[in-house]
């Protein structure tokens, strides 16, 4: 079996302290390997959001271990700029409502996310396009998110979250605001990207219709993981 | 990529909109500081205009523009006598206020001797007076013309010649006459009371007094030391060129500095609490896109460099535009503004730290942005 690209063990977080505390997550395990599509499922307050920020590295987890891509982050040792380099580096975010700079044309806001990783100008271009054209979206490259189509917004977004080739991909809601048809073209995409870059992708859905395209469901309730971790 | 240049482009219009707002008040603060400029310019233009070394005041007074200075007019010859003056030269200082062409003219009469210190050294335009009567030098915020005849007291006086630039301290224009006619204006009864006068006994009024008398030294000569031995008279005193320019500064324009200082000091705070506002503002915009640049790992310096260099662009175009205005305005301004290129850009250099400072609300607020604001709705 492949090393896990993300292993959570035993890892809580809990809000606040003393009456006013809240476990958002209790003692949660989870691995997700290289190449898999990891659905999180649950009801709003089930604690998706906060597992998917704690993978994102932006909040810290009260307790537990975590590992990504073979690294144990929050050891004590991590600094915030630390974190910053993993998440540029190693995971790339979608969200559910594209998130696209809006003063930043299509080329841009994925030439961004390269330009931050220290890629010159001209090569960030190049590979922007490319990733566009690869999302077949190249030809809105000129266009501000505002001129584009919820699809097209969202496959900007995707090529955004891939320009630095990251190795885990989270996804937060990535459907919600797409009808059924573009929804499937997006984890139909997410797919392909997992298996073409050996990448293990995370999707926080309430979408049941793209359930049944995740290869393994992690359900979770009141911050614990119900069935599949 | 600069992302501040980009947004900046997409919100061109708003940002310009903000950035003529940011120069009509920056404007505001470079006319007054040029007003005050020319306050002081008015003021000394007066004093430099006889092209004097001493000042031979009335004794215990302060000169003919701090204080009320009355000497004999034969004191002249006197002053002139003292080793080392080169020349010498009586004056007579006076404001009037005459009905010509169906509007009051306000002006600041100037008596002296043609040929002596105290002559105007350029004129614009016209001649010198050469009659001993009823002609006068005129400036050109006067707003007379060569020729024409304007009535001062009970006499009538062609404009012979035009000065520019010459105004009193409170920015009337000088008018010179010679020094006779002057003192026939300042101090000759008019005959009802000249009557009055004779009818209780009194004896007529001599005319032969002056403000002050004026003299230039020999080359090579200290002026100190020429005032010193005037000054040992015991009914005079006598400033030095430097002393004069710095009492009138002292006593005729340091109300003008503070109230003008205290004046540009408020509008500076509230052109630093209207850019900290507005970048607070363009911050709180900018909010979930912050958000989203931390999430995928933009560092702190590439947020803070957004919202920095927006204010400078801000300040510098503010700053420019603010200056630009003022030049092609200050011709229009009822007295004269005096725009130094060192007062425009320390005030240049002042905008730019102001826009760094004031800036700081709005990187607080964005470096305070949580990544996590980025996901969700």
């Amino acid at each position: 079996m492949a090393t896990p690209l993300v292993e959570l063990r035993g890892i809580a977080k809990t809000y606040g302290s003393g009456e006013a505390a809240v476990h958002a997550l209790k003692d949660t395990d989870l691995r997700v390997y290289p190449g898999q599509v990891v659905g999180l499922l649950g009801p709003s307050g089930s604690g998706k959001t906060t597992l998917l920020n704690l993978i994102g590295c932006i909040v810290e987890p009260t307790r537990g271990r975590m590992d990504l891509d073979g690294e144990t982050v929050y050891d004590n040792r991590w600094l915030k700029s630390d974190l910053r380099r993993l998440r540029l580096e190693k995971i790339g975010f979608i969200f559910q409502f594209h998130n696209l700079l809006p003063f930043l044309t299509a080329e841009e806001n994925v030439a961004v996310a390269l330009d931050l990783a220290g890629v010159s100008g001209a090569e960030a271009r190049r590979r922007a396009r490319a990733l566009l054209d690869y999302l077949e979206v190249g030809h809105r490259r000129a266009s501000l998110p505002s001129r584009l189509s919820g699809g097209e917004a969202q496959r900007v977004a995707i090529a955004r979250a891939l320009a630095n080739r990251p190795r885990i991909i989270l996804a937060d809601e990535p459907t919600a605001a797409l009808d059924s048809g573009r929804a499937g073209m997006v984890m139909d995409l997410l797919r392909r990207l997992a298996l073409e870059q050996r990448a293990a992708v995370l999707v926080v859905t309430h979408d049941e219709t793209i359930f049944g395209r995740f290869d393994h469901a992690v359900s979770l309730r009141d911050g614990q993981v119900e069935a599949g971790g | 990529m600069n992302l501040a240049v980009r947004d900046v482009r997409h919100n061109l219009g708003r940002f310009l909109l903000t950035c003529l707002g940011l120069s009509l008040l920056l404007g505001v603060v470079l006319s007054m500081i040029g007003i005050y400029r020319g306050l002081v310019d008015e003021a000394l233009t007066l004093v430099r205009s006889p092209g004097a070394d001493l000042w031979i005041v009335e004794s215990g007074t302060r000169g003919p523009f701090a204080e009320a200075s009355r000497i004999p007019g034969d004191e002249r010859d006197a002053v002139a006598r003292l080793a080392g003056v080169a020349a010498a030269g009586s004056l007579t200082f006076q404001s009037v206020e005459t009905a010509h062409r169906g509007r009051t003219l306000r002006l600041y009469v100037v008596g002296y001797e043609p040929g002596r210190p105290g002559e105007p050294k350029r004129l614009a335009a016209g001649r010198l007076i050469t009659r001993s009567h009823y002609e006068m030098l005129a400036d050109r915020r006067a707003g007379l013309e060569i020729g024409e005849r304007v009535r001062l007291g009970r006499d009538v006086y062609e404009v012979v010649g035009l000065t520019d630039g010459v105004v009193a301290s409170g920015g009337d224009p000088v008018v010179h006459l010679t020094l006779r006619d002057s003192q026939r204006l300042q101090f000759e009864l008019d005959p009802p009371a000249a009557r009055r006068e004779l009818a209780r006994g009194g004896r007529p009024a001599g005319l032969d007094t002056v403000n002050a008398v004026v003299a230039r030294v020999l080359p090579g000569v200290p002026e100190a030391r020429v005032a010193a031995e005037a000054a040992r008279w015991k009914h005079l005193a006598a400033l030095t060129q430097g002393e004069q320019e710095g009492l009138l500064l002292k006593s005729v324009v340091e109300k003008a500095r503070r109230q003008i200082g205290l004046f540009t000091a408020i509008l500076m705070a509230v052109s630093a609490v209207v850019i900290a506002l507005i970048l607070y503002t363009l911050t709180m915009d900018k909010v979930k896109a912050i958000a989203t640049l931390k999430l995928i790992g933009a560092p702190d310096r590439t947020i803070v460099a957004l919202i920095v260099q927006q204010a400078l662009a801000m300040g510098v175009i503010g700053w420019s535009a603010g200056t630009l205005l003022i030049l092609l305005a200050k011709d229009h301004f009822p007295r004269r503004l005096l725009l130094l290129p060192d007062d425009a850009l320390m005030l240049g250099a002042a905008v730019l730290v102001l826009c760094v400072v004031a800036s700081g609300l709005g990187v607080r607020l964005a470096l305070k942005v949580d990544p996590a604001t980025a996901l969700g709705g």
